[in-house]
């Protein structure tokens, strides 16, 4: 074998344009192969940091899934609110560390606002139970505060004691809160989860700027001006859901159960865990008909291959015959296109693992922003590799095809090849 | 008489596909440092003899023995090495594999055997040497077998088959891409370097006026019995 590899390496080179060719396809179907997995283990992964330290997320009954991603990732429909009363019989339970209301339904030119309490910043933990940090600014204090999360300011280009105004709805186009503006005063450090493309004001002010609003619009004839707005009881009537922190993680179903079993309205308790693993199991399906196509793109990018090497076989007859005359054994023939493929492939898997890298450092910042997907630049992860180790392994058996015809033609010409 | 580098008895040889014979031959010998011209018009199954003797193709009747070994006891595999350790094959043209330079080209027999290479002792001095017999100039040495011209390519193959001193040299038409002028050349060359070389020669060719100088000339009609060919 090892006399056979460097006339298996001159040989492909001999032939490197139309191999090049076919390299490169296997080059851009490992790509995607391995893109794939990429993306699927760090959509995983930037999912999982989203949210850590949260023992629960109380909101009104529905599906705990939907409730998940609309609080944590603000994704898909808006859940039914819950009563403030609710919200604040969860603060006075003896159970409860911490409360985190939250409260969505707005926007700033499609990034979401989230109204919350100052707790938000004391107890919301991200990633390894890391706190968010304010990268410039403070917290909101004034009525018409907004603190910006890393994203949208970057992305928005906006500063501190820039004035904004917000949108009712989560559609870019929906109707303004024009006469309430808010200002910047504080904007966070990146984190790489939703919060990032979040805007952060009080429950208050959130409620400020709707008093003279009903249904989805402002009352016609009816306005108040920001100035009067405080001498309105600006108490919340109700959120989105409520972040729940206990004083042990022990206490976690008898806190489910007395949330289930709520008198005054129907409400719902989630682990966040156990929400994001029915979310992977709903996924898995999704990302195994992905994977599926991708490995067959590989295999199609082989069937190139050995249609490549099948069809050059009819020329190189001479030169299996003139091999044969100098002593290579058939099954020599047979191990020395084998190893062509083979070298072919392997070279097809390398370069589409840099491609994928070249790919990942150029597009990844625009993944982030666009789609809040965090790509990282890493070193190929032990499934990836299996993946390599699979594309290389299959590229080498489906050689064994031209191969066995190499063996087959050079039993039937000896010496003297009919050409 | 010493024992024949090679021995033919009793040989029969027909192609699958046919009914007829294509080689009936009763006793042909080759005795060692021997050249033998054997003359055939195309289509007289001197391929299919060459074959035969190469132990790529095996006989249906009689006994191939090459230095007193009867072929048809080795498996294929084993014939394959030992056509490679006792035979230097050399044919009318495309001898050369197209991405492999000269001297890689002379070299392959030695990539394949280990008693050619052993006997030629440090193989690349051994190449080096042949070539320069073969009046083939070191420049053309690192270049791909395709640069050169057809008479240089022949001569290359020559190399090819003496290196690491095989037994037996077998050259079928090797001059027939050749010049008149350019075709004694070769000859001589060849001749001279299978003698230097103690090989046993058996030039196989269709034109008659090559075989002078040979010690002995074999028509392929006297020796084959079968009419088809």
């Amino acid at each position: 074998m090892t006399h056979l590899l460097p006339l298996a390496l001159k040989s492909a080179w001999n032939r490197r344009y139309t191999l090049g060719l076919t390299l490169i396809a296997i080059a851009l179907s490992v790509t995607l192969l391995l893109g794939i997995e990429r993306v699927r283990q760090d959509a995983r992964d930037s999912f999982a940091q989203a949210v850590s330290g949260t023992d629960l997320v109380v909101g009104a009954r529905s599906s705990p899934l939907q409730l998940l991603l609309y609080a944590v990732f603000r994704i898909g429909e808006a859940s039914n609110n819950i009563g403030w009363d609710s919200a604040q019989a969860l603060v006075a339970h003896p159970a409860v560390a911490w409360t985190i209301p939250l409260s969505l339904g707005d926007s700033h030119r499609s990034f979401p606002v989230l109204g919350t309490t100052p707790a938000y910043f004391e107890h919301f933990l991200y990633g390894d139970k890391q706190a968010l940090k304010l990268a410039q600014g403070k917290r909101f204090v004034g009525l018409f505060d907004v603190v910006l999360g890393a994203e949208v300011a970057e992305r928005l280009g906006y500063h501190l004691g820039d004035k904004i105004t917000l949108a009712h709805g989560i559609s870019e186009d929906g109707p303004e809160h024009g006469d309430k503006p808010f200002s910047v005063v504080g904007i966070l450090a990146r984190t790489g989860t939703p919060v990032d493309r979040t805007l952060h004001i009080g429950l208050e002010a959130l409620e400020a700027i709707h008093l003279d609003w009903q249904g989805g619009a402002p009352i016609p004839g009816f306005a108040i001006p920001p100035e009067l707005v405080k001498k309105f009881n600006l108490t919340p009537k109700s959120v989105t859901a409520v972040l729940v922190g206990l004083n042990t993680r022990a206490g976690v179903f008898a806190m489910q159960r007395y949330v289930a079993n709520y008198r005054d309205e129907p409400l719902m308790a989630v682990l966040p865990g156990v929400a994001l693993s029915q979310l992977w199991e709903m996924m898995a399906i999704a990302e195994r008909a992905l994977l599926a196509i991708s490995a067959l793109v590989v295999v199609v990018s082989f069937a190139g291959l050995v249609a490549v090497v099948l069809a050059g076989l009819g020329e190189r007859r001479r030169e299996l015959a003139i091999l044969r005359a100098n002593g290579a054994r058939p099954r020599d023939l047979l191990t020395l296109l084998a190893l062509e493929g083979g070298a072919v492939t392997l070279a097809g898997a390398l370069v589409g693992l840099m491609l994928l890298t070249l790919l990942t450092a150029v597009l990844g910042p625009w993944l982030e922003a666009q789609y809040g997907l965090l790509l990282k630049l890493a070193l190929p992860s032990v499934e990836e590799l299996r993946l390599l180790g699979w594309v290389v392994l299959v590229g080498t058996l489906a050689s064994l095809l031209p191969g066995y015809r190499a063996y087959r033609l050079s039993l039937a010409d000896g010496l003297t090849p009919r050409v | 008489m010493p024992q024949p580098v090679l021995s033919l008895e009793n040989l029969l040889f027909r192609w699958p596909d046919q009914a007829a014979a294509c080689l009936d031959i009763a006793d042909f010998q080759v005795a060692a440092d021997e050249q033998v011209f054997i003359h055939g018009e195309s289509g007289s199954g001197k391929s299919t003899l060459l074959n035969l003797i190469a132990g790529v193709l095996t006989p249906q009747r009689g006994n191939i023995a090459a230095l007193g070994q009867p072929l048809s006891a080795l498996s294929a595999a084993a014939r394959d090495r030992f056509r490679v350790d006792h035979i230097g094959l050399i044919f009318q043209q495309f001898n050369l594999i197209p991405y492999l330079s000269v001297l890689d080209n002379v070299l392959l027999p030695c990539r394949f055997s280990a008693r050619r290479s052993q006997r030629a002792g440090d193989p690349k001095t051994a190449a080096a040497t042949l070539l320069q017999h073969l009046d083939l100039d070191a420049s053309l040495w690192r270049r791909p077998a395709t640069q050169l011209s057809v008479g240089q390519q022949q001569r290359v193959a020559a190399a090819r088959a003496l290196i690491g001193q095989p037994e037996i040299v077998i050259a079928d038409e090797p001059t027939s891409a050749l010049d008149a002028a350019r075709q004694t050349a070769f000859l001589d060359l060849l001749r001279r370097e299978c003698a230097a070389a103690n090989a046993a020669l058996l030039f196989v060719s269709h034109d008659l006026r090559l075989a002078e100088g040979f010690g002995r000339r074999v028509e392929m009609g006297q020796i084959n019995r079968a009419t088809t060919a």
